[in-house]
């Protein structure tokens, strides 16, 4: 019945590369100056975004613009959730005005995995708690993808707080069903020993020398503080430790990419100057963003 | 007034009963235990093919009344315990207001002798409020009815008060149960940490988090010389620390719930409410290792933590519902699925689970069906297949992950002073 898009464990790798494949052919319409197709024309999307979202909900909305179809945004601090309605109420109300597919970010882990069982309107998850962030994971690979030639073989650091991370969770479903050796890298108290079950070909290491070693692909992620409910880990000495500098590129695969899904902050994860590395591919992923959202939207409503 | 319960296998551990025979109650007690009983006028009540064994006791249930009426009643409740084949329940003191006081005491004893269909006796709180800080007025509840102390759900972290608990416990001939959870390691958590908490990007509860607690009050129980029971038991090393207290000597028992031998997180489906419960499910060697040691003697009782929730509270993001089950209804059709069936325990071992065990802690003088004792009696089968249907439940609420089990044995009637307040 909700046939939407939850996460990316759930998908087989031809789901995967339809909607990657398709993503390509949304790329060159990006930078025409005429961007609009009226695949979606008639159809309605709800954003519902209960956590402060900048690049993923405009991301959504373009995406959705550029497809014909019509986008409305509500954040949570202006919706019914401040008048004491719970999420389910909240969801029914919104579905009974029809949108063909709700967009939803959440703070809350596996909330539209709750409402899918409860809802008949597809849902898009853009972002739940610390489990997943599918389109993120999309983008990414697409945005690997267009500088390699397969994913299979290829070794993936993804470097920072992978505990509160959907980031890293969705990146690590993904890229594992293609046969990437992924290693993941934090400080212990953000690195809890299940990950390395988490999918076939994850390793687990606190250096982060030895994540970036022979790495083709190196990923950032942002410090969550706000998901952080304790002080796990010295934010002193956090730069210092798992901050990535030039001279850590040195280590890597003399072809290696930067990535990050953002807001980047310099001087935390990053060194400003990685930011600005000719191999920082962070606003590729960006750009990215809008073409993989586009065909995960045309084939969920389309 | 009498009763004749006929021709069911009759199994009394206490008594070392296990025959084909009639029980017969006469004004309320157990007169007699023989083939071939009558008495005149006597009801009668036939268990050809059944057991017949003293009633169940479950020391451990919420009833929600007073304060929280919507989720459960006393009333409510007691007919979901005798559902259930429970003649005898124990409800902790997390009311609102929490049953630290002889007036919250005397008033769950006063409801109980007008609603409820099966012995209810209350447990009082640890402290005043259950806040951990100050102690609870724990002689005068003991007089006005409280067969235990515990703060249930707010475990007492301050080990000193813990202490002094302990030896006004022992003072006033009370056992202390607890339940152990080490706020600061479980802070947060929404279920046990490890593999799926990891993949459903949900915070853990770690398995130390009992563990450091178990250990404390060990030490404590050592100390003081008090009766200590562990709530609950979940944890391969909980079990291990408890049975070498016991086999040190020490007055320590500990009790395993159904959902905790039956289930692990492996088996939950991700961000179902109803599998969310504290202490949560552990992993699947730990849930072993509760099935080993009840096996091996360790455990005393099988107690439910029966934890209703109305469906407005467990219909939410998982990480805002609260904690908890419902389990009358199908702990005895658990235990005999997962113990007996199983070959791990015999039948008259899970009745003893039921009935001496818990009565041994609590020193309810019930749990046999010797002449003289009261008349409760829990009638049940051991092969009958029927389904769990959670909208039948005769509870207020409906959390419970078992809607649709099929069960071979359960409940069939439950006498309680010689009334038959349940039968199917």
């Amino acid at each position: 019945m909700n046939a939407g898009l939850l996460g990316i464990e759930e998908l087989d790798r031809a789901e995967i590369e339809a909607i990657l494949t398709r993503a390509r052919d949304f790329q060159p319409l990006q930078s025409q100056s005429l961007k609009k197709l009226d695949t979606l024309r008639g159809k309605m999307i709800v954003n519902l975004f209960y956590e402060a979202s900048t690049r993923t909900r405009t991301s959504f909305e373009i995406a959705a613009k550029r497809l014909s179809a019509d986008a409305v945004s509500i954040t949570a601090s202006g919706s019914s959730v401040t008048k004491g309605e719970s999420l389910v109420d909240t969801l029914n109300t919104l579905a009974a005005m029809r949108p063909d597919a709700i967009v939803m970010r959440h703070a809350a882990s596996g909330a539209p995995h709750f409402l899918a069982r409860h809802l008949p309107t597809p849902i898009i998850n853009a972002g739940d708690g610390a489990h997943e962030h599918p389109t993120q994971a999309l983008l990414d690979a697409r945005t690997i993808l267009d500088r390699r030639s397969t994913l299979e073989g290829l070794r993936v650091a993804i470097i920072g707080d992978i505990a509160h991370s959907r980031v890293a969770r969705s990146n690590v479903h993904l890229l594992s069903k293609f046969g990437a050796r992924i290693v993941l890298c934090g400080p212990a108290s953000l690195l809890p020993v299940e990950l390395a079950q988490l999918a076939p070909g994850v390793t687990l290491t606190t250096d982060i020398r030895e994540a970036i070693r022979d790495a083709d692909v190196i990923m950032m992620l942002r410090v969550q503080l706000e998901r952080q409910h304790e002080a796990a880990f010295p934010a002193s000495e956090y730069f210092r430790f798992y901050g990535l500098r030039l001279e850590h590129l040195d280590l890597a695969r003399p072809d290696a990419i930067v990535m990050h899904p953002g807001p980047i902050n310099r001087g935390r994860e990053l060194s400003s100057e990685v930011a600005d590395f000719q191999r920082s591919v962070i606003l590729n992923q960006v750009e990215n963003g809008v073409a993989v959202r586009m065909a995960v939207l045309e084939r969920v409503i389309g | 007034m009498a009763l004749v319960i006929k021709n069911g296998r009759v199994i009394d551990p206490a008594s070392r009963t296990d025959r084909v025979a009639d029980v017969l109650i006469v004004d309320g007690r157990i007169a007699g235990v023989a083939p071939d009983l009558s008495s005149p006028q006597a009801r009668v009540l036939d268990a050809t093919g059944l057991i017949v064994a003293p009633g169940f006791i479950d020391m451990h249930v919420h009833l929600r009344e007073p304060g929280f009426e919507h989720a459960e009643t006393i009333e409510s409740g007691s007919r979901a315990a005798a559902a259930g084949g429970f003649a005898s329940i124990c409800c902790m003191p997390n009311t609102k207001p929490v049953n630290d006081s002889p007036t919250v005491t005397s008033y769950i004893v006063e409801r109980a002798r007008r609603k409820a269909i099966v012995n209810v006796f209350p447990i009082g709180a640890i402290t005043k409020g259950s806040a951990g800080e100050e102690l609870a007025a724990i002689g005068a509840m003991k007089e006005a009815g409280a067969v235990a102390i515990s703060d249930d759900g707010m475990p007492v972290m301050n080990s000193r008060v813990m202490r002094r608990a302990m030896e006004f416990a022992r003072s006033y001939g009370l056992p202390l149960i607890d339940h152990c959870e080490d706020l600061n390691l479980s802070a947060g958590g929404d279920m046990h940490e490890g593999a799926n908490s990891v993949r459903w990007g949900l915070r853990g509860i770690p398995a130390a988090a009992e563990d450091v607690m178990v250990a404390r009050d060990l030490l404590l129980a050592e100390l003081t010389g008090a009766r200590y029971h562990v709530a609950h038991i979940s944890t391969r090393n909980a079990v291990a620390m408890v049975d070498h207290a016991r086999r040190r000597g020490l007055s320590v028992t500990c009790e395993a719930t159904p959902h905790h031998f039956a289930l692990s997180d492996a088996q939950m489906p991700p961000y179902d409410s109803n599998y969310k419960m504290k202490p949560p499910l552990r992993s699947v060697g730990d849930a072993d290792a509760v099935t080993a040691a009840i096996a091996a003697g360790a455990v005393s009782a099988i107690a439910t933590d029966h934890a209703p929730h109305p469906g407005s509270e467990k219909m939410q993001e998982f990480e805002r519902c609260p904690f908890g089950i419902i389990g009358l209804e199908t702990a005895l059709g658990l235990a005999l699925e997962r113990l007996v069936h199983t070959g791990r325990i015999s039948l008259a071992r899970m009745i003893e689970l039921f009935t001496t065990g818990p009565d041994s802690i609590l020193r309810l003088s019930r749990g046999t069906l010797a002449s003289g004792a009261p008349g409760d009696v829990t009638v049940f089968s051991t092969d009958r297949e029927w389904t769990y249907d959670l909208n039948q439940s005769l509870s207020r609420s409906r959390n419970s992950p078992f809607d649709g089990h099929v069960f071979r044995g359960g409940p069939v009637a439950t006498v309680v002073a010689g009334e038959i307040v349940w039968s199917l």
